[in-house]
């Protein structure tokens, strides 16, 4: 897609989105439901004084769990996509553990890791490694072989082989699957935000909520969305800027 | 010199261990072109494996200057039947991609002069799927001449490409092969390509592949070869000992 294409249609969906909600406002009529320039105006307002904190500790978060999931993910694919005795160790272990929801883990992950940061990370890296281990070993598994042939004849070495095929071969798709798994990542790190912690927008929204400021809550709603919406773009960015040679 | 002995494939699959090259013997002469013909499946892709270093699980021994095969030592220009470039890399990239992994400094000057020879100067900054087949298989053989190689090995490079394309690009190569001499071996299935750029020709017989004949090629470097009668007796010869397999 173009990316003028993908900008209306961002742009598109954000008008549909505000006129919906603008009519369920005007339907209700209930203080549930503010108005979307009331929300605008607060977090206008509000965002320099009380947010700020929340947003950065939250993209902190995600950003953090996203790169270790990467250097941990990228590193473990590639070995299963290139060594076949690798792959049979390890991959029935990586589809045993796909279908568990992840995030019935979170009681475990933090009875043993505890309420802090840590274990809100271990659940985003948990989330999204799986995904990013297997797109790396299925996209290194997809290179032709005479791709390695011509550079074996060459007498490359392993560094060679890496740099030069692996990892530019396979980066668009591991860009792609860290851009889905983006949504869920976005989703646990609210939930894990929840708890244990003063700092995050999970923490500011529900806090919204219990305090029953809901021009709040819908500020912060809107700022997380909008949050991941940043980071969705900019792993689209840099996944056109990567890989245009496709 | 590469001197041949004994040269034994076998290719273990889950039931069965199958024999791709038996019992290969010859010499090959230091600057010399050889065309290997041989029917689908006869082991020729097989050999060219051995020779590049790719596949080094087989019995016999291959020397190439009295040396083992090893391409981090030798220079080893290998040009395959789908050009074997890198979709990320640029056509330049591609083609420096040779010295880039043996650490060699590149040498614009003789760089710039293949290019030009070869039509693509033009093409430096596009992908490889911005290309034509034919514009492909320039870059893999700029690739290959750039680097300078001790050994060239070709798997029917050209074989992908329209009958047009294919004679122009014949005559390119046997052009710049001139200039360099190098010790070639030209992998082809057509009695017509083996005819036009080998002064050898070594007939393979069907699987298990074992060379059947080597030939002095008399047509080697005539002019208008393709209407004389030599080409015509040879063409002939070469595939009465193909048919006979
Ligand atoms: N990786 C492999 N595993 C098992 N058999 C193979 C493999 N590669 C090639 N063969 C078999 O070896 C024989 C020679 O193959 P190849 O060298 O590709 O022939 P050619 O290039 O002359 O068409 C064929 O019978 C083929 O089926
Ligand atoms: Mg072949």
């Amino acid at each position: 897609m173009l990316l003028k294409e993908k900008w209306q249609g961002a742009l598109y969906s954000l008008v549909v989105v505000l006129i919906l909600w603008q009519a369920v406002a005007w339907l209700l009529k209930l203080p549930i439901v503010p108005f979307p320039w009331a929300v605008c105006i607060n977090i206008a307002e509000i965002f320099a004084s009380k947010m700020e904190i929340h947003v950065l500790y939250s993209t902190g978060r995600v950003l953090a769990g996203i790169a270790i999931a990467m250097l941990l993910g990228i590193p473990l694919g590639f070995l299963m996509g290139y060594y076949e005795k690798v792959d049979k160790i390890l991959s029935p272990l990586v589809y045993f553990t796909y279908p568990v929801p992840k995030l019935a883990l979170l009681p475990i992950v933090m009875l043993l890791f505890g309420l802090g940061e840590t274990s809100k990370l271990i659940m985003i890296v948990i989330i999204i490694i799986f995904q990013i281990i297997i797109t790396a070993r299925d996209a290194v598994k997809d290179i032709p072989p005479e791709i390695f042939r011509s550079l074996k004849s060459l007498g490359a070495n392993k560094l060679q082989v890496f740099s030069e095929i692996i990892l530019p071969a396979s980066l668009a798709e591991v860009l792609t699957s860290i851009r889905l798994a983006l949504g869920t990542a976005v989703s646990v790190l609210f939930f894990t935000e929840t708890y244990g912690t003063e700092y995050g927008m999970g923490y500011f929204i529900m806090d919204a909520w219990l305090r029953v400021n809901y021009l709040d809550m819908y500020a912060g709603i809107v700022v997380l969305s909008f949050m991941g919406f940043c980071l969705f773009i900019a792993i689209d960015i840099a996944e056109k800027y990567l890989c245009s040679w496709r | 010199m590469i001197a041949i002995k004994d040269l034994t494939v076998k290719y273990q699959t889950k039931n069965e261990e199958i024999l791709a090259l038996d019992r290969l013997n010859i010499n090959i002469g230091k600057g010399d072109i050889y065309t290997f013909i041989g029917p689908s499946g006869c082991g020729k892709s097989t050999f060219l494996y051995v020779l590049s270093g790719i596949l080094q699980d087989y019995s016999g021994s291959v020397l190439i200057d009295g040396q083992i095969i090893n391409p981090k030592s030798q220079r080893i220009g290998l040009i395959l039947q789908n050009y074997g470039l890198l979709p990320w890399k640029t056509v330049y990239q591609n083609a420096m991609l040779g010295v880039k992994i043996k650490n060699q400094p590149p040498v614009e000057e003789y760089s710039n002069y293949i290019f030009r020879k070869l039509g693509i100067d033009n093409l430096l900054n596009r992908y490889p799927k911005e290309l034509s087949g034919g514009q492909q298989q320039r870059v893999a053989l700029a690739r290959a001449f750039i680097l300078k190689p001790d050994l060239l090995l070709m798997d029917e490079p050209f074989s992908a490409l329209d009958a047009i394309s294919r004679e122009e690009m014949q005559e390119l190569f046997l052009n710049i092969w001139k200039e360099n001499n190098v010790t070639t071996i030209f992998i082809t299935h057509s009695v017509d390509e083996a005819l036009y750029l080998g002064r050898k020709i070594v007939v393979f017989s069907p699987s298990p592949g074992r060379i059947l004949k080597v030939i002095d090629n008399p047509c080697f470097q005539l002019d208008n070869l393709r209407y004389r009668d030599e080409y015509y007796d040879m063409s002939m010869k070469l595939r009465k000992i193909l048919d006979k397999g």
